[in-house]
């Protein structure tokens, strides 16, 4: 369990975070979401004892980040944003490594590292060099690294980031599995990460915590819209006139994107509307270059969310 | 403080020696410099049965000692440079370990490596009880100063890694304290010995705090300067980590 009281931390003059408060249940996935430079990773420094903080504390299993540090630290399971790996070591040595400085006894080491092998898929590479795994191995000897001790919380900072697609889709099921039995949180900058894997989200902008809530209701939020691409040939003010009289749409956008006349168009999720539009296009004659949807941007997003949480205060 | 804690960052330094060349390449250098500085002092036209020579060196000041200037700072140049610059200062921070243990292992495991360096050359004496009959005690005493001061210049060494987290950059400061450590007595000959702090910055110079030792003579303000000294700088290597949680 983690339970955050006012952290706020100062470089200089400059509020990193301040007053970020929060709780996580036992087996809770939390997510912290936000831009770059939002405060999310020094929040996980903050709780992790990596950086101390400049007021306020937090509680982690029961011990306080300061002045339990050492017990706190123990219980903490980290994936720091940069990888931190040894490259001259191999997975296996690298693993009993992070056990003995977890203060793990050495046939529990053992034992771990077959279980941790297993579940974060390293099984090829467990006796290769650190240095010559892809970005996305080196990823899940993080993972591997950061639950050998069975910690009861576990701290990951963007654990998806920088590895192929295939790869995200596995770490994120590997996280997935982790809740439940640890109380995890992970930071991301990708929205669709925080509804697939996190029961709650935390949404941090600016060093503040801008909404709290479950990922649920978040995802009703940001789902009264869904937007729909098209390129149509014709005359632009008719179309957009046509367009609009469809029922369900909510906004027409046009722009002249490169000679090509682009409509974008949002649109309640419920229906979709895809055929209506494609049918009046044909019916008037109007060449139809290409439809789609579109999901709003991340930036789209962040702006709405942040936005309507500030207008409800 | 566990003892426990810092034996796991001693062994795993230890096996990071040999697991890269650095080890063996600063072992070679080290026993090419010194064997030769003993070859050419028992062969010279006045060849004694000491290890003077292979201590202070018998061509300018190319001993056993002056290696230590120049080796320590290469032994613990990535320490703890390296460990910033791949990001993992970060496991060993937020690990249950507190920052001394992790600071006195990487100690130890610089000393146990450059002690083993100097039971290297223990066939030197080997050498001079076949073909002579040398005086044991300067031998002892010898030995005993380079581990003094081997343990000071890694101290130091190790202060300076931990500044940076470029290695050369840790190895060049290092080396330039180490230096002006060995060297600071001959500043006490300026304006004919009477500048007001001759005296300390003479005091200061590592080559005075040996000099005796190699002669056989054990003094306790030369033990003391070793030990305050090293001491001094691991508490300030202690504090350069503690520092790097507040950036």
């Amino acid at each position: 369990m983690i339970e955050a009281k006012n952290l706020t931390k100062f470089y200089g003059d400059y509020p990193a975070i301040e007053n970020v408060s929060f709780t996580a249940e036992d087996g809770e996935v939390i997510g912290f979401l936000g831009p770059n430079g939002a405060g999310k990773t020094t929040t996980m420094r903050i709780l992790t004892g990596f950086t101390p903080a400049t007021s306020g504390t937090a509680v982690i299993a029961g011990y306080d980040i300061q002045s339990n540090s050492l017990e706190a630290r123990g219980s903490i399971g980290y994936l720091p944003e940069t990888v931190p790996l040894y490259t001259d070591m191999t997975v296996r040595e690298y693993l009993k490594f992070m056990g003995s400085l977890k203060k793990m006894d050495g046939k529990k080491i053992q034992s771990r590292i077959g279980d941790v092998v297993d579940l974060c898929r390293l099984e090829e590479y467990a006796d290769s060099m650190i240095g010559k795994l892809s970005k996305g191995y080196r990823q899940r000897v993080g993972i591997a690294q950061a639950i050998l001790h069975e910690p009861p919380v576990l701290v990951l900072d963007e654990p998806t980031i920088g590895i192929d697609p295939r790869q995200v889709v596995e770490t994120r099921q590997i996280i997935k599995s982790l809740g439940g039995d640890h109380t995890v949180i992970l930071s991301t900058h990708i929205l669709p990460e925080v509804s697939m894997i996190c029961d709650r989200v935390l949404i941090i902008d600016q060093g503040q915590i801008v909404a709290m809530d479950k990922t649920e209701n978040l995802s009703s939020k940001l789902g009264d819209v869904t937007q729909i691409i098209m390129n149509v040939q014709g005359p632009a003010t008719e179309i957009t006139r046509v367009i609009e009289q469809v029922s369900g749409v909510k906004n027409v956008s046009f722009t002249d994107a490169g000679g090509h006349n682009q409509f974008i168009i949002e649109c309640d999720p419920a229906e979709d509307l895809r055929t209506e539009l494609t049918r009046l296009t044909v019916e008037h004659g109007w060449g139809l270059e290409e439809i789609r949807t579109g999901g709003l941007s991340l930036e789209d997003i962040f702006l709405r969310l942040t936005t309507s949480e500030e207008t409800e205060k | 403080m566990s003892f426990k804690s810092v034996q796991v960052i001693w062994m795993k330094e230890l096996k990071a020696y040999f697991n890269s060349p650095i080890a063996y390449i600063i072992t070679s250098l080290f026993l090419a410099l010194s064997g030769l500085s003993f070859a050419l002092s028992i062969t010279g036209r006045f060849p004694e049965a000491s290890m003077r020579g292979f201590l202070f060196g018998p061509i300018g000041p190319i001993g056993a000692f002056f290696l230590i200037v120049l080796i320590a700072p290469l032994l613990t140049m990535r320490l703890f440079a390296e460990e910033q610059k791949l990001g993992t200062l970060e496991l060993l921070l937020t690990a249950p370990l507190r920052d001394i243990e992790i600071v006195l292992g990487k100690f130890f495991a610089a000393l146990s490596l450059l002690t083993a360096m100097f039971c290297l050359t223990l066939y030197f004496p080997l050498l001079l009880y076949w073909f002579g009959d040398p005086d044991l005690l300067p031998i002892l005493t010898g030995y005993l100063g380079l581990f003094l001061m081997g343990a000071m210049g890694i101290s130091v060494g190790l202060f300076s890694s931990s500044l940076t987290s470029n290695q050369i950059v840790s190895a060049v400061v290092a080396t330039a304290t180490l230096l002006l450590l060995w060297l600071s007595n001959v500043t006490s000959t300026l304006g004919d010995g009477e500048l007001p702090w001759a005296s300390l910055v003479r005091f200061l110079a590592m080559s005075e705090h040996v000099r005796d030792m190699a002669y056989g003579v054990i003094d306790s303000r030369d033990i003391v300067y070793f030990i305050s000294l090293t001491a001094f700088f691991l508490f300030l290597t202690v504090r350069a980590v503690e520092t790097r949680r507040w950036k």
